[in-house]
């Protein structure tokens, strides 16, 4: 009846999915697919670190209580973030963050470079029972942290994953992961994660 | 970014810009052999079809995005290494140390480069800038009843330190009261300012395994009794023995570094004001642990002419008008 191609696709909901697909693809190939091969999002910056096997344990257990609710880890470069937060965040100090925990929600501050910036003895206060220190606070307390101890058991097997994800693990990291956090407490764990937030540029 | 994908972007992202031009004028075409707004001739039960045209406020706003994004793409960062006529760009990004962003800083303002927040923080620096500046010229005991500078020395404060020493600077268990004239490294304004600008690290060993559990007891009973608490004498004088190790940092008579003019930070012991509190069980956990406090470094944070400001504010909680 007419020469209308487009018609085709408009009756076809097959077709219109497969072609619904390519046309969002092209979003991906280009905005996500070079970031995954490009030098400058591949490479760490000076003096990043991997996470020590605690430091390791600490991070799961972030992700466990859901502290990426509340909490981001990605300073934007704007004048009012830097000035709270310090040096806005850059690509090379995630490269060995699988996943990266940068969130999108801020209840809490963020934490992209809290570390080393409050004592240890600050963040055990602070995590058993935030308004002992900040009054206005509306954290929840995690004091179980404090009493669940880490038997390790699958600490070897996290770092020689994140291994396997190019982060430079040696043998001896793997070998001495689970004598490394044996018998700490999850708040340890924790508080040392935090501790090497963001340090690598500070 | 290599040219690679700079290649790659660019390839992609052009002809998809022409894609949607070239379908969405296909999708205007009338195909259908029935003029625009006249009937096919399908009708149900009295329901029409008609054949409407795109509705033309869709069709314009869709020209729209296709202008915007040519100018856009144009005037900033976005087809691959094309850095845009605008030469903008929000931030200074790839770079690998603070030495190397500070130098970015320095080398996109000769270039010319627009950088979002370089610029933030210049105008900032020049509105705010001479503000702080006229205040980091006058003295501190000046500034301390003052109540502009107070105002700004209190935001300060309020971001900056109530998090630990709390919203009315009267500390709490391990962190210092800023309000009394105890000071565990001098509350003059020089002192002051040197411990916001550069930190404190104390460093109270633990003695429990020197001291043992009876030593602990002994040590605790004689630190008790120089605030004139009621101990037992036994213990206290056989404390007191051993109170040589403790008087390097504390002072013979325990009033601790600041009445010795000693940098270490070490609490006067005979005023009855506990850091780490003062019963019994709590002088035992600091002998036995040791205490190790640490007062954050903000100089980089916040630069010298805004700790010049708090100085003043932290010596004036401690400093009424009325003994001005």
């Amino acid at each position: 009846m007419s020469k209308n191609h487009h018609e085709k696709i408009e009756k076809s909901v097959g077709l219109l999915g497969i072609f619904t697909v390519i046309a969002i693809s092209f979003g991906t190939l280009v905005q996500i697919t070079p970031l995954m091969f490009m030098e400058e999002t591949n490479q760490p910056i000076d003096g990043l670190k991997p996470y020590t096997a605690l430091q390791m344990e600490g991070r799961d257990i972030f992700i466990r209580e859901g502290c990426t609710n509340c909490h981001s880890q990605m300073i934007r470069p704007f004048r009012a973030e830097v000035e709270r937060y310090g040096h806005y965040s850059v690509a090379g100090e995630s490269v060995w963050e699988h996943p990266f925990l940068w969130g999108s929600k801020r209840t809490g501050p963020d934490l992209a470079r809290v570390g080393e910036r409050y004592s240890d003895d600050w963040h055990y206060a602070h995590l058993m029972d935030p308004r002992s220190v900040v009054p206005q606070s509306n954290m929840p307390g995690y004091p179980w942290l404090d009493s669940n101890i880490l038997d390790g058991k699958h600490t070897a097997r996290k770092l020689e994953i994140f291994r396997g994800f190019g982060v430079p693990y040696t043998d001896e990291d793997i070998a001495g992961a689970v004598d490394a956090v044996k018998g700490k407490t999850e708040m340890e764990a924790l508080i040392a994660y935090l501790q090497s937030l963001g340090t690598a540029l500070k | 970014m290599s040219s690679f994908w700079s290649a790659w972007i660019i390839v992609l992202t052009l002809p998809v810009l022409i894609g949607c031009f070239i379908l969405l004028r296909w999708n205007l075409t009338n195909y259908v052999g029935v003029p625009e707004d006249e009937t096919t001739g399908h009708e149900v039960d009295g329901l029409e079809e008609v054949n409407n045209p795109l509705p033309k406020w869709w069709t314009y706003m869709f020209y729209g995005t296709l202008i915007w994004s040519v100018f856009y793409l144009a005037a900033y960062p976005g087809l691959g290494n094309w850095p845009g006529f605008l030469n903008w760009t929000s931030s200074n990004q790839g770079i690998k140390n603070l030495e190397e962003s500070r130098a970015a800083v320095l080398q996109a303002k000769a270039e010319g480069k627009t950088v979002q927040l370089d610029i933030e923080n210049e105008v900032a620096a020049a509105t705010y800038g001479p503000v702080f500046q006229q205040f980091a010229n006058r003295d501190v005991l000046d500034l301390a009843y003052d109540a502009d500078a107070l105002k700004i020395g209190q935001r300060l404060f309020l971001q900056n330190c109530a998090l630990c020493h709390g919203s009315d600077a009267r500390g709490q268990r391990g962190y210092p009261n800023l309000t009394d004239n105890d000071w565990l490294y001098g509350g003059s304004p020089d002192k002051i300012k040197e411990t916001l600008l550069y930190g404190r690290r104390a460093a109270m060993p633990g003695w429990g395994a020197a001291l043992g559990e009876q030593g602990i007891k002994e040590m605790t009973a004689y630190v008790l009794s120089l605030s004139g608490r009621t101990v037992n004498d036994q213990l206290a004088s056989a404390g007191k023995a051993k109170f040589g190790m403790c008087a390097a940092c504390h002072g013979a008579d325990g009033k601790g570094s600041v009445a010795h003019n000693l940098p270490f930070g070490a609490p006067n012991l005979t005023n009855n004001i506990w850091l780490y509190g003062g019963t019994a069980a709590a002088i035992e956990e600091t002998l036995i642990q040791g205490r190790y406090g640490v007062m954050p470094a903000f100089k980089d944070t916040l630069g010298e002419d805004k700790v010049h400001i708090l100085t003043a504010y932290v010596y004036r909680l401690s400093n009424p008008e009325d003994l001005r």
